[in-house]
């Protein structure tokens, strides 16, 4: 709506999109991406068919997709994004009701040739969903306690729905992100303020659960806690991942000890290789050098992003922007911050570098919209 | 809505605001994820590369030695024995092959056993041990033990098996311990690490299944220092594991092998309860197997003898077996008449040998009837049709739910596996089941045990002892954990009233103690052990008219398979009730002939602690019975015996 009063004449037309992509985030992407074909090359122990080739195959797709997507017209998203919202719910409840149990939950939903896990899609939903909310919302009443519940209701129903699977590492992925568009979006920094106050009680709550009759969480996540605050207590057991990964990591060292010379992982001591651990086999092979280069390169995307968003005038697509490039920077956060055990483990994987084929698909797509905003921004 | 220009600028100024602030905090999220990257990468990347190094120290698990099994007395019934055995190491062993032809000049084995062997290591990943030989003599595993540097990669070791001292005995309460498939350890969510030592044991099924948690343990784990070749140069430090705990069953394992004994070649069931606080004193499913095959792993000719053998030994009667429970299903049909208040103990029914219904005329056992006969009678008798009448009376639903009060068609939680449920049946049951509507003949089926009721061995005799108590008696396997009691609560009261008991539990003692009883030839003549019983047939299938032609008319005239199954349940002293049995014979004939006399003894040797006096049976009979006891090879007395074969 509001884009009619741009000049849309000026957004270029048919293929001269092409030319005003953010090629520099394309570039980018793939950087971080090849490094992960490198890494999937390597815990194969050198074999290119195990993870690398598919992983290859599924991103030259999604990039095609991606910049398929950034031709889309950024009001298209707008108007999707209830429907899209009211789906993913659906899908999320479709879940719970016939998913398939995996690893102890409940999380995808089997169509055949794919399995879909429509939490995946519902961080991107959600994140269209909240910045269309607010490019509608009137400015002066973005603070107004009605207001500010109905985004929390909105983030609230499909955390609790991922929270049922049960999914904690996805629906705090969720809550965060939603949380990160609020923030932008300029809700008062007092609400915010007091979520973090009623979080640390909650933390408080939930551990004063344990062994009560109400414990709110599964055995197995307060072993996951009691491991993350003191891994060595049971080295073989609950505490193996987090020794093995940290062990893989340090021993790298400054320059690593060399592309698929890795011993933790070529010997079988880490566990999920080619998934949630990934990064300590790239930081074992590669040291401080390779590592601290991904992480830059994590951190140039999340900049790019941000400049992209902040000189962009329009609400919907700024906030979208923020919005996905602050979920894309949740995942590699907490996926470090995980395999460095500054966090605990709680199963996301690292963007764009682990093996997985729909989580990749999705965010290659969900960055599709990101270029979309920028391809048709007001000049 | 058009938004003016005005709002526009102030949203752009938000969002920079926000965005610059939320660019500073991702930065600094992504500044400490630098810092602790160059902590652990720079500054103690030393401490780290030496753990990563140390290959050449290992953690090693210890695996605990696993929780014994006693009997209420303290005698174990599942123990452990050293196992001396060898592992093989496929990275560390080099030519494989080689290796095995070298072992072979030490430890005899066949060539198709030497071909499984090395089949099992390519199957394994390189790093993992796998198993060369089990319960290896002394001298062959010291043997390995002296030659250790011509053969790398070979590790003797000594481990703790299972053992189960009384064979058969307990085969289905305890079942029994195998080695840790793939596809157990698929079903777990994140499986202890112990679980993945080769030839771990651990419960496969019946309570060594259902206690694992209780029984495991917890593993120690050892710090060793290996060389280049991975044989183990010195240990650094060692923390012991913990033993599982021990648990003590209520069984009785004197009572538990008289039991066996006396049900002798059967496919036969029988099950003993204290009816004062629960404890199953004895749980038999005859004939059973001996666990220790399993343990060992049992060879392919051995398990098809199990599976063919038409007893079915693997398949456990007691709990998981569900029977018509026939005319010993009659206590319930007449507690629930008598609750009903629809009829007293003084209601009276002309039985001529059969009742037309509906249309159709459904028998009394008695062909030729009972004449008038009264609610204690009934039951002495065992007649039919009174029980056609009753439940013409009261319908199905009261007889179902007095069924599921005195515990059939109720799940019972005992730490065995596949305990069954049974069938209580009532209206919305069929309607659920089959989709159609209740008659009137499935009521009198009912009444009598037959028809869609099904009940186990374990579940006829909670109903005895809640018949012979009122109380609401829960039948319980553990009596302690490592020493401490597990506590049982008094049994509340059923609420069924005193006189209507009264005129059931008469009605049993009539079973057995009244002139022309349906079972008076099995009453325990010693008055203070005076027993009261009831007996049961159930059809497995009616005589066909085809068979009627060809002149069979009895029962003992079909081929074994075919014949009705003997039921009877028991409890004594009748005055002060302290154990109720329950005894199924497949296939057996009647219920008065076959059932009742296995059931008077095991009662009877459980009420007397013992191989019981000749003076408590009936004068006509104790020749026979001191034969009978003579040829039995009964293992221990049942107190006292406080030794086991075996321990930790």
């Amino acid at each position: 709506m509001s884009y009619l009063d741009y000049k849309v004449a000026e957004t270029p037309r048919g293929f001269r999109k092409l030319l005003a992509l953010n090629w520099p985030l394309v570039f980018l992407l793939a950087a971080v991406a090849s490094a992960g074909f490198l890494m999937l090359y390597s815990v194969a122990g050198g074999n290119i068919d195990t993870w690398a080739r598919p992983q290859m195959e599924r991103f030259a797709v999604g990039m095609v997709l991606m910049i398929g997507l950034g031709f889309v017209p950024i009001w298209f998203w707008r108007g999707i994004s209830v429907g899209a919202y009211i789906v993913c719910v659906l899908l999320l409840v479709a879940v719970d009701v016939i998913g398939h149990v995996g690893m102890g939950a409940q999380r995808w939903l089997d169509l055949g040739p794919i399995k879909l896990q429509p939490s995946e899609l519902m961080k991107v939903a959600l994140v269209l969903l909240l910045a269309a909310y607010y490019d509608w919302l009137d400015l002066n009443k973005v603070s107004r306690p009605l207001w500010v519940l109905i985004p929390v209701l909105l983030i609230l129903l499909p955390t609790a729905l991922v929270l049922q699977q049960p999914d904690l590492g996805t629906s705090l992925l969720l809550l965060m992100g939603g949380a990160i568009v609020m923030f932008a979006a300029g809700v008062s920094l007092w609400y915010f303020a007091a979520v973090i106050g009623a979080g640390v009680g909650l933390v408080w709550t939930v551990l004063e659960s344990r062994g009560q009759s109400w414990q709110l969480l599964h055995d197995y996540q307060f072993r996951r806690i009691d491991t993350f605050l003191d891994p060595s207590q049971d080295p073989l057991g609950a505490g193996y991942n987090i020794t093995q990964a940290q062990i893989a990591l340090g021993s790298g060292g400054w320059s690593g000890r060399g592309f698929m010379q890795g011993t933790q992982s070529r010997l079988n001591f880490l566990p999920e290789k080619q998934t949630d651990f990934i990064f300590t086999t790239l930081a074992e092979e590669f040291g401080f050098v390779g590592a601290g280069t991904l992480l830059a390169l994590y951190a140039l995307i999340i900049g790019f992003c941000l400049y992209s968003a902040l000189t962009n005038r329009d609400r919907f697509a700024s906030l979208l922007t923020i919005g996905i490039a602050g979920t894309f920077f949740l995942f590699f956060s907490i996926n470090m911050g995980m395999v460095m055990g500054l966090l605990p483990v709680v199963g996301v994987p690292l963007p764009l570098v682990s093996y997985g084929g729909t989580a990749m698909m999705i965010l290659l797509m969900a960055f599709g919209m990101v270029q979309s905003a920028h391809v048709h921004r007001p000049r | 809505m058009r938004k003016s220009p005005k709002d526009i600028v102030d949203s752009a100024r938000i969002i920079s605001r926000r965005g610059v602030m939320l660019g500073v905090i991702q930065a600094a999220v992504i500044g400490t994820l630098g810092m602790r990257l160059r902590s652990m990468q720079v500054e103690h990347a030393d401490e780290f590369r030496l753990l990563s190094d140390g290959n050449s120290i290992k953690i090693r698990l210890l695996p605990p030695a696993r929780g014994l099994i006693h009997d209420r007395n303290g005698v174990v019934i599942a123990g452990n024995e050293q196992n001396y055995r060898a592992t093989i190491t496929r990275e560390l062993a080099g030519d494989v092959e080689q290796v095995i032809a070298k072992l072979r000049h030490l430890v005899p084995m066949t060539d198709a056993e030497a071909a499984a062997i090395l089949e099992n290591i390519a199957k394994r990943s390189a790093i993992t041990p796998v198993s060369i030989g089990d319960h290896l003599s002394w001298t062959e595993f010291s043997s390995i033990a002296v030659n250790a540097p011509a053969l790398p990669g070979v590790q003797p070791e000594s481990v703790l098996s299972r053992v189960y001292p009384r064979n058969g005995d307990f085969s289905h309460v305890l079942g029994y311990v195998g080695r840790v498939s793939d596809y157990d350890l698929s079903k777990m969510e994140n499986p202890d690490p112990v679980l993945m030592l080769p030839e771990f044991q651990f419960g496969k099924v019946g309570a060594e299944s259902k206690l694992e948690g209780i029984l495991r343990g917890k593993a120690g784990t050892r710090k060793v220092e290996v060389n280049a070749a991975g044989r183990e140069m010195r240990e650094l430090s060692r923390q012991e594991g913990q033993q599982g705990a021990t648990v003590q069953m209520t069984l009785d394992a004197g009572l538990q092998n008289y039991a066996v004994q006396r049900l002798g070649e059967e496919s036969a069931a029988a099950v003993v309860i204290d009816v004062t606080n629960g404890d199953i004193m004895s749980i038999v499913s005859n004939p059973g197997f001996d666990p220790n095959l399993f343990v060992r792993g049992i060879s392919a000719a051995d398990y098809k003898a199990l599976m063919e053998h038409d007893h079915r030994p693997l398949a456990d009667k007691s709990v998981q077996g569900i029977y018509p429970p026939g005319s010993t299903f009659k206590m319930v049909t007449l507690l629930a008449a008598l609750e009903s208040g629809l009829v007293n103990e003084g209601t009276r029914y002309y039985c001529n040998g059969a009742l037309d219904v509906a249309g159709r005329k459904f028998h009394c056992w008695s062909r030729g009837g009972h004449g008038s006969v009264g609610a204690v009678e009934s039951l002495m008798k065992s007649c039919d049709v009174y029980y056609y009448e009753l439940a013409r009376a009261i319908g199905v639903d009261r007889i179902a739910e007095m069924a599921r009060k005195l515990g059939i068609g109720v799940e019972h939680d005992l730490p065995m596996s596949a305990v069954a449920t049974g069938i209580a049946p009532d209206r919305a049951w069929k309607k659920e089941r089959f989709d159609k509507p209740w008659v009137v003949g499935d009521s009198l089926n009912a009444s009598i045990g037959q028809g869609f009721v099904l009940a186990s061995p374990l579940q006829l005799a909670v109903m005895t002892a809640r018949v012979a108590t009122g109380r609401d008696v829960k039948p319980r396997l553990v009596r302690a954990i490592d020493g401490v009691p597990v506590s049982v609560a008094p049994f509340a009261d059923l609420g069924l009233s005193p006189k209507n008991l009264r005129t059931a539990q008469r009605g049993m003692d009539a079973v057995m103690n009244a002139p022309g009883g349906t079972a008076g030839k099995s009453r325990i003549v010693a008055e203070q052990w005076r027993m009261a019983g009831k007996t049961g047939t159930s059809q497995v299938r009616n005589i066909t008219a085809a068979e009627r032609a060809r002149g069979v008319t009895r029962n003992d005239q079909l081929p074994w398979n075919r014949r009705d199954h003997a039921l009877f349940v028991c409890y004594a002293p009748y005055e002060a009730p302290k154990y109720a049995v329950s005894v199924i014979v497949e296939h057996g004939g009647g219920g008065s002939a076959v059932a009742a006399p296995i059931a008077r003894d095991i009662l009877l040797y459980a009420l007397s602690g013992g191989v019981p006096p000749l003076s408590a049976y009936p004068a006509g009979q104790r020749d026979q019975i001191e034969e009978m006891h003579r040829n039995m090879r009964l293992i221990t007395p049942m107190a006292g015996n406080t030794s086991g074969r075996t321990r930790a």
